[in-house]
């Protein structure tokens, strides 16, 4: 106990989060293996990875830099379309182990490069127009890319050998979500959390904003890119349409859903709307009516005054807390 | 914190829900047939229509007392049209004991599922995908049209029956199915010496105003149209065509069927003189033809099914037939799945698209007519 | 000919675009907030008129004031329900919650009416105007009058209005207008009364123009009206005008003598320009910012 009093906030943080997602992948794999896991749980493992590391991507610039964008499936495409060419070219030449991570880092690399491309006229503006104009870069590359015929064109890309599996995927999870926390507790991520804190403050502090700015910008796009590669790998065909503005917001849900600048809250929210609308399945037809409704009720119970106060009363450390005091003081009697 | 607690609650009842969904038992006097299809989003409208062709053909075969003694469960997932969707929907579908899958309704999501389809080695019949890799392996078939197909036989049929001389198209460049007709009918055309004065591409994102096409069209000269395209948008190309004053016959092929119900009482005039090529039409004569409009119509409220709904319909009765040349009649038996793939090649199937067969590449074999509507009715085209 | 043809058919994509950017307008002035549902009570709008028109075979003038009604009533319950808790939350929140607002209207059209294109009875009968080869649709005239007339009307009436004034109070600062004695809820519930019924006559002039709805028909036009009130200047009343009336004549353009394939990435890409050398849209306000 006192090992853990002295630990740093931030290291307990951490223990948190890792364990939470060891928990999960160790309760997972006995369901796999004691034969407990449906095929359905099983197929959603690498969507939900994926999710989870478009969702801590996109938190680095929507919750840690403080900018809406609302083009992250455009880094994803680019990234996806990057890796699985190289794959498609290399299927004969190339052992998986090898393949696969270098499809990975070249998917990442080219969506950065992107990132910056993007990111120097971008990041000029503030608010509610860097969200338009990332949108419509997003969409631009939708466009463009359904118009190249060496990338498949609207019929989509087919041939990528089928190399993500679970392990994998979780794998490259465990490893983003480390480097993002290194990242965000180093002097850089200080800096971007000082930028979002008070721009003018922080500016005459030193702190370079521009810099800064692409820094989160470029990182939160190569992890993009590298989700859209296990995202190649993972099924037979890529078409342009599947990164449309849409799937940009839903990952911009699992951001806010998880908490603005949670690692631990996107990571469990992109289980969250992974699973929701599958779990919904039984409902038939009413599946996207009650998961609209349960959206905006989560939402509202998140974010307003009124959830606040439901939270309060119900509140387990409180409840707690009484039923001890209760104890103590029939202890003392 | 709090927030945080919320999410871990909701997300174990989630997780145990999802857990808890494994398979029904299957008593071998039953055929789990699956299928998945966009039944919500822009595409709802196929997997719909699709769904509800294949109830009907359960439904009649389960009346009649199954199949040397079996019947069909048919089970319909939602895949929203999106590859990854669609491969969740069939394994839930695999949860629930399916054992034959009718694939995808749309293309992606289709070639998606035969790589599925493959390892688990089932009969993978798709009702519509067109796509030349959704019967890339050897259990996978298809009910309708290959794309290349339908662009030879329309760019024949044009110059062959002297229908027009100077061809225009409007196709979708987002939809491969367009996009194949619309390749092999250029190839096909060229050979013909039909000329095509100008080609015009939209795609899903802009598919609600035509003009600047329409008027690239009439700027051209053309005489004939061709729309390789579904009945939905068409029914807006011919809409505002009319607002154009644009005088060309128009010349559509499968997926135009379905334009009379789609245009309504109010615009009936529009599809007056449009041709189109088809292996299924809703008016046809023919009694097997008759029945099954006869029925859908009693079913679902007064709709005509179109080219979709038939398909459905046919994927149902060949999985039925090959059912029957198997002999089989404990579905548990160990190679339902080799015997029944290994059947397909073996039967002919006499549905309301067609008479078909089945080559081990999958495809289909079977002709498509050409119909005229002459007073919101099919006629068959006569020069 | 075909310039001026391509050109003509351009402003009536962009008056319709202009309708919805004044929706979209208003309320990002006034709550301050993206209202992601407002392209699918366009929708809502254009099947009230299918379902009174086409299917119950009333005239078409009910159509079109049953139409309105069940918008306005339809976006003042939207906000009281989703949007109003919300009003102090973060910005994204209350922007998720719009966007379930949106799949929820979209999911329900879906189970009420259906999946297919519905084809929309002909509810304004005007007709075209022929000059030589050249034809001017009656549409086009009747919705580029009539959105003129809007905008005219709405500027008059937040600039001279004492509920006018209320709304630019509101959107300068909601607690100094409070203590005012302005009360915002209301102010609020009128804005979204107002551009919700501006949503109505959008989804009429859709429907009559291209002759079809579906229940994701308003999924596109909004969006492409989010970026019409951006380009213009969001919070603008003439800059959701103009905004809208360039983007379509730049689409149309584009399509015609560009690419069709392209006319997105071109609408798009003239966005980004526009934004970067003039950072708050053609006729935004420039924000000072305070230290």
């Amino acid at each position: 106990m006192k090992f853990l009093q002295k630990m740093s906030k931030d290291m307990k943080d951490r223990l948190i989060t890792f364990g939470i997602l060891f928990g999960a992948f160790l309760i997972v794999e006995i369901l796999i293996l004691t034969g407990g896991a449906s095929r359905h749980l099983q197929a959603m493992l690498i969507p939900i990875c994926i999710n989870m590391l478009l969702a801590v991507s996109l938190n680095l610039t929507v919750g840690f830099l403080g900018e809406l964008t609302l083009g992250h499936a455009g880094f994803m495409s680019v990234g996806a379309y990057a890796g699985c060419l190289f794959s498609i070219y290399c299927k004969d030449l190339l052992p998986v182990f090898i393949r696969y991570p270098l499809a990975m880092l070249i998917g990442g690399a080219v969506a950065a490069v992107f990132g910056i491309l993007i990111g120097i006229p971008v990041l000029r503006l503030k608010g509610d127009y860097l969200a338009i104009v990332t949108l419509a870069f997003g969409e631009i590359i939708r466009s463009v890319i359904i118009n190249l015929d060496f990338l498949g064109g609207a019929a989509g890309l087919k041939g990528t050998p089928q190399d993500a599996t679970f392990i994998s995927s979780f794998a490259v999870v465990v490893i983003s979500v480390l480097l993002i926390l290194n990242f965000l507790n180093s002097k850089s991520g200080r800096a971007i959390k000082s930028i979002r804190d008070n721009r003018i403050a922080s500016e005459s502090c030193g702190v370079q904003i521009t810099y800064y700015k692409m820094l989160a910008f470029v990182f939160s796009a190569f992890f993009a890119g590298i989700a859209g590669v296990i995202y190649g790998h993972n099924l037979n065909i890529l078409t342009a349409d599947t990164f449309d503005y849409n799937k940009s917001i839903e990952i911009l849900l699992i951001v806010v859903l998880g908490g603005m600048g949670s690692i631990r809250g996107s990571v469990i929210a992109a289980v969250i709307i992974t699973a929701l609308p599958e779990a919904l399945r039984g409902l038939d037809k009413y599946r996207m009516v009650i998961y609209a409704v349960l959206l905006i009720a989560i939402m509202i119970f998140n974010s307003s005054e009124f959830g606040k106060r439901i939270r309060e009363k119900y509140d387990p450390k409180k409840l707690f807390a009484k039923k001890n005091a209760v104890k103590k003081e029939n202890a003392d009697e | 914190m709090k927030k945080i607690l919320c999410l871990a609650i909701a997300l174990l009842m989630m997780v145990m829900a999802l857990a808890s969904c494994t398979g029904a038992k299957n008593d071998g006097k039953k055929l789990v047939i699956g299928a998945t299809g966009p039944l919500t989003g822009d595409n709802a409208s196929y997997g719909i229509s699709v769904k509800k062709g294949a109830e009907i053909a359960v439904k009649e075969i389960n009346a009649a007392g199954g199949i040397n003694g079996i019947t069909f469960e048919l089970m319909f997932e939602d895949d929203v049209c999106d590859p990854t969707n669609a491969v969740n929907a069939y394994n839930t579908l695999m949860d629930k004991g399916m054992q034959v899958s009718l694939g995808a309704v749309t293309s992606g999501a289709c070639v998606a599922l035969t790589e599925e389809a493959r390892k688990d080695g089932i009969l993978m019949i798709t009702p519509s995908g067109s796509q030349k890799e959704c019967t890339q392996y050897d259990n996978c078939f298809r009910i309708c049209f290959t794309d290349p197909d339908q662009g030879t036989y329309a760019a024949d049929f044009i110059s062959d029956n002297n229908v027009g001389k100077k061809v225009a198209i409007i196709y979708d460049k987002s939809n491969d199915y367009s996009n194949g007709i619309y390749t092999n009918f250029v190839t096909e055309a060229g050979k013909k010496n039909l000329e095509i004065v100008t080609s015009q591409s939209y795609t899903n994102q802009s598919n609600t105003d035509f003009s600047v096409q329409l008027q690239a069209v009439k700027e051209s000269g053309a005489d004939l149209l061709f729309l390789p395209i579904y009945y939905a948008d068409a029914g807006l190309i011919l809409t505002q065509a009319a607002q154009k004053e644009l005088n060309v016959i128009f010349f559509g092929v499968d997926g135009m069927d379905g334009i009379i119900k789609q245009m309504g009482e109010d615009k009936a005039a529009l599809t007056e003189g449009v041709m189109l090529l088809t292996p299924f039409a809703a008016d046809s004569s023919d009694p097997k033809v008759v029945s099954f409009v006869k029925v859908f119509k009693e079913t679902y409220n007064n709709e005509t099914p179109d080219q979709f709904a038939a398909d459905g319909y046919d994927a149902i009765y060949a999985i039925a037939e090959a059912l029957k040349y198997t002999g089989i009649t404990d579905t548990t038996v160990a190679d339902l799945n080799e015997k029944m793939v290994g059947a397909m090649t073996n039967i002919t199937l006499e549905g309301v698209t067609g008479k078909m067969t089945w080559s081990a590449d999958g495809e289909a074999s079977k002709s498509a007519t050409a119909v005229v509507i002459n007073n919101s009715k099919y006629v068959a085209y006569s020069k | 000919m075909e310039f001026l043809s391509n050109l003509i058919s351009g402003l009536s994509l962009g008056a319709i675009y202009a309708l919805i950017a004044l929706g979209y307008t208003m309320v990002y002035g006034i709550a301050k907030m993206l209202n992601f549902a407002h392209g699918d009570v366009i929708m809502i709008g254009a099947f009230t008129v299918l379902a009174t028109v086409a299917t119950a075979g009333f005239p078409w003038y009910i159509g079109i004031i049953a139409s309105v009604i069940v918008c306005t009533v339809l976006g003042v319950t939207i906000e009281k329900i989703a949007y109003k808790p919300l009003r102090k939350a973060n910005p994204l929140s209350v922007l998720i919650t719009a966007i379930g607002v949106s799949y929820f209207l979209q999911s329900v059209a879906l189970l009420i009416f259906g999946s297919g294109k519905q084809s929309f009875p002909t509810v304004i009968k005007a007709n075209p105007i022929k000059l030589g080869s050249l034809i001017i649709q009656g549409n086009s005239v009747v919705t580029l009058i009539i959105t003129t007339i809007i905008m005219v009307v709405l500027t008059l009436f937040i600039n001279k209005t004492r509920l006018g004034k209320a709304m630019r109070a509101v959107s300068e600062d909601k607690d100094a207008a409070e203590l005012m004695g302005i009360s915002v809820n209301r102010t609020i519930s009128l804005t979204f009364a107002i551009g919700s019924a501006l949503a109505a006559v959008a989804g009429i002039f859709y429907g009559s123009t291209y002759g079809f709805v579906d229940p994701y028909a308003g999924a596109m036009p909004g969006i492409k009206a989010f970026v019409a009130a951006v380009f213009g200047g969001i919070g603008s009343i003439p800059g959701a005008m103009l905004g809208g009336i360039l983007l379509g004549i730049i689409e149309n353009l584009s399509k015609a003598y560009i690419s069709t394939d392209l006319a997105d990435a071109i609408v798009f890409g003239v966005l980004i320009v526009v934004l970067i050398v003039k950072p708050t849209g053609l006729l935004g306000k420039k924000i000072r910012e305070k230290v």
